[in-house]
């Protein structure tokens, strides 16, 4: 069973067309791989049907322009792995 | 169907918050200045077109689904069709289903039929955005009305 890493790394690889090895769980998904939203979005919906959750991007971008969260809070991929696994967590409970 | 505005849909004739999917009617006009330059000659309605319709129906989907509050913007499409030509004076039929409904977009997959025969198909994507003020949100209920959307159903979304 591949780690949520692995898998949102791969979703990622193919979405945007990165070479899977320039992706780390240290790699900032804006500022080093380059995302854009409109690829962000393609990816929340990819990781939303890969794990069967729904990403908060609304309440996250929220956080960020208010300044009650950094975008490395959510944007850094091992950051982002955390969240997708609190909110499997969440929803097996 | 008023090309020339943009405006692609005749009337709303079916909404389903259940199975998350809305029908509507497109009747392709018999004269627009579009024909006159797509193509001089041989007018044909133009595939982007096509696609816009298929928007505008997914379009009020979402809006219905999200009880008149937040507006879909088209971001992108994948795997989209023109199966066939569609001339003026044609009565088309699209269809929306919403495949996939996240924060702040959602993604529908939609069609249009001709007598039954599918001449177009796409999935759509969409960034949605929370309406920016209370004269956005009766704009677009004055819109619904001309298309005739079921806003009694609005309450089962």
């Amino acid at each position: 069973m591949s780690s949520t890493f692995e898998t949102v790394s791969k979703i990622i690889s193919e979405t945007c067309d990165i070479p899977l090895e320039k992706i780390t769980p240290e790699s900032h998904a804006i500022d080093d791989l380059g995302i854009d939203s409109l690829d962000f979005l393609d990816i929340a919906f990819a990781i939303d049907k890969a794990f069967g959750i729904k990403l908060p991007l609304e309440k996250w971008t929220q956080e960020v322009n208010e300044g009650k969260a950094k975008t490395e809070d959510y944007f850094v991929l091992g950051a982002l792995c955390g969240k997708i696994d609190e909110l499997v967590a969440a929803k097996g409970a | 169907m008023r090309l020339e505005y943009f405006q692609m849909i005749t009337r709303v004739v079916e909404f389903d918050a259940e199975k998350k999917t809305l029908v509507a009617a497109a009747d392709v006009p018999a004269e627009s200045p579009v024909f006159e330059g797509h193509f001089p000659g041989y007018p044909l309605l133009p595939g982007v077109l096509m696609i816009e319709a298929m928007a505008q129906t997914s379009g009020w989907l979402i809006l219905g689904l999200n009880r008149l509050t937040a507006m879909p913007f088209l971001v992108g499409t994948n795997t989209t069709k023109m199966r066939d030509f569609v001339k003026p004076s044609t009565p088309l039929m699209v269809h929306a289903e919403l495949i996939g409904d996240g924060s702040g977009y959602a993604v529908t997959k939609a069609f249009i039929t001709r007598e039954g025969k599918r001449v177009a198909e796409a999935e759509i994507k969409f960034a949605v955005k929370t309406f920016p003020d209370p004269k956005f949100a009766a704009m677009i209920r004055e819109w619904g009305e001309r298309l005739q959307f079921p806003f009694e159903k609005l309450d089962a979304a």
